[in-house]
C-alpha cells in the first residue's frame, strides 16, 4: 500500500459560502497536505465550489450527519493510506494555522482533540450548555485517566491506529461524532492528548439554545458516554500502544 | 355471545388481510407469520370460548380478559421493540452504503479524468 503523509478532511453541508475560503486557507498552512471535502447532501454548489478549489471531493447522496461524514473520511484515508488526518469545520470556525499543533500531537498521542477552553481563548459558553460540557470532559477525563477539557470540539487529528479504528467504527448519531467517538477511541486504549486552538464565532444566525435544548443535550451525550463505555472492545486488549 | 362474533370476524379479517400482503409481496414471511399466528390463535379463542377460559385457569387469571390485555400488551412492546431494532439495523446499513457509494463515484471520476487525459 502506497503511505501518504497528512489528510485534511472538511465534512461540508450546504457550506458554499466558506469552503473555498477554508481550502485556500488549509492549502496555505499546510501545503503537503491532501484536502479532503466529505459534502454530505449539499443541496448548493459547495461540491462544484471545493472541486474547483482544488480538493478531493466525496458526495454522499443524501444528508447523513457529522458523523457519517466523518467515517466516509476515515473510510477514505485508511484505503488511500494516510498516516493521519485532521478534521476541520468548514464554516471557518477553526484556524488552519493550529493545523501543524494538532497534527504535530500525533507524535506521541492516536488522537489529538483542539481544546478551545484555554487561558487565551476568547470561546466562551455559560449556562447549562456549559455544565453539560463540563461534565462531559470530567466523565471522559476520568475514562480517559488523562484530561480531555474540551470533548464536543472538532478540530482533532487522528493517527494511523486511529484512523484503522474509526474507519469501521465512527458513531452517526448526534454528538456521537465528537463524544462518542472519543469514548470509543479510549475503550479501545488509544492514546488521547489535547492541545489549545482558536475558536472563531460561526458569523450566521445560529438557533437559540435554550435550557430544554440544553437539558437534551445533555441527556443525549451522557447516554452517548454510557453507550460505548458499557460496550465490547474491537481490538484485543493488548493491542494497545 | 356477540363479542365473540366481532373478535372471531375480526380475527378473520386480519388473517386474510395480512395473507393478501404475503401473496403480493407487500410484507415478507418472517413477518407475516407472527401476525398470521396472532390471529390464528384470536380465531380460536373467539370460536371456542371455553378455551381462553381453560387456559386463564390454568395460568391463575381470574377474568380470561384480563389475560387477553396483558399477553396483547406484552406481544406489542415485544414486536415494536424488535422492529425499533430492524429499523436501526437498516439506518446504519443504509448509510454505510450511502458512504462507500461517494467513495465510489469519486474513484470512478478520478478514473475517468486520468482516462480521457
Amino acid at each position: 500500500m502506497i503511505i501518504r503523509g497528512a489528510l485534511v478532511a472538511i465534512p461540508a453541508w450546504n457550506e458554499e459560502g466558506s469552503i473555498a475560503d477554508v481550502i485556500a486557507k488549509v492549502r496555505e498552512h499546510r501545503p503537503d497536505a491532501d484536502i479532503l471535502v466529505v459534502n454530505d447532501g449539499s443541496s448548493d454548489s459547495t461540491a462544484e465550489v471545493a472541486r474547483a478549489a482544488g480538493a478531493t471531493v466525496v458526495s454522499l447522496p443524501f444528508n447523513v450527519g457529522v458523523g457519517g461524514a466523518m467515517r466516509t473520511a476515515f473510510l477514505h484515508a485508511q484505503r488511500g493510506g494516510y498516516q493521519a488526518m485532521v478534521q476541520v469545520d468548514a464554516d471557518g470556525q477553526h484556524d488552519p494555522a493550529d493545523l501543524d499543533r494538532v497534527l504535530d500531537g500525533l507524535a506521541d498521542a492516536d488522537v489529538v482533540v483542539g481544546t478551545r477552553f484555554h487561558p487565551d481563548s476568547m470561546y466562551f459558553v455559560g449556562g447549562p450548555r456549559r455544565w453539560a460540557m463540563v461534565l462531559l470532559s470530567k466523565s471522559l477525563s476520568r475514562m480517559n485517566k488523562g484530561k480531555i477539557s474540551d470533548p464536543t470540539s472538532g478540530f482533532r487529528s487522528a493517527g494511523p491506529k486511529a484512523i484503522a479504528l474509526f474507519a469501521v467504527d465512527y458513531p452517526a448519531d448526534y454528538l456521537g461524532d465528537t463524544v462518542g467517538s472519543l469514548a470509543i477511541a479510549i475503550r479501545n486504549g488509544l492514546v488521547i492528548k489535547e492541545t489549545p486552538v482558536t475558536m472563531y464565532f460561526r458569523q450566521a444566525g445560529r438557533p437559540s439554545k435554550n435550557a430544554i435544548w440544553s437539558a437534551l443535550y445533555l441527556g443525549r451525550a451522557t447516554l452517548a458516554i454510557v453507550a460505548t463505555a458499557t460496550r465490547s472492545r474491537k481490538t484485543p486488549k493488548g493491542d494497545a500502544a | 355471545m356477540t363479542a365473540n362474533i366481532l373478535a372471531g370476524i375480526t380475527a378473520v379479517v386480519t388473517f386474510l388481510f395480512v395473507l393478501s400482503m404475503l401473496r403480493k409481496g407487500a410484507l415478507r414471511e418472517k413477518y407475516a407469520v407472527l401476525w398470521l399466528f396472532f390471529s390464528f390463535v384470536a380465531l380460536v379463542f373467539a370460536l371456542i370460548p371455553d378455551s381462553l377460559n381453560w387456559v386463564a385457569t390454568k395460568v391463575g387469571v381470574a377474568y380470561p380478559v384480563n389475560l387477553v390485555f396483558f399477553v396483547l400488551a406484552v406481544l406489542l412492546v415485544l414486536v415494536s421493540v424488535q422492529l425499533s431494532h430492524e429499523l436501526s439495523r437498516h439506518e446504519a446499513r443504509i448509510r454505510r452504503l450511502a458512504e462507500e457509494v461517494a467513495l465510489l463515484h469519486e474513484e470512478i471520476r478520478e478514473l475517468r479524468e486520468n482516462r480521457d487525459e
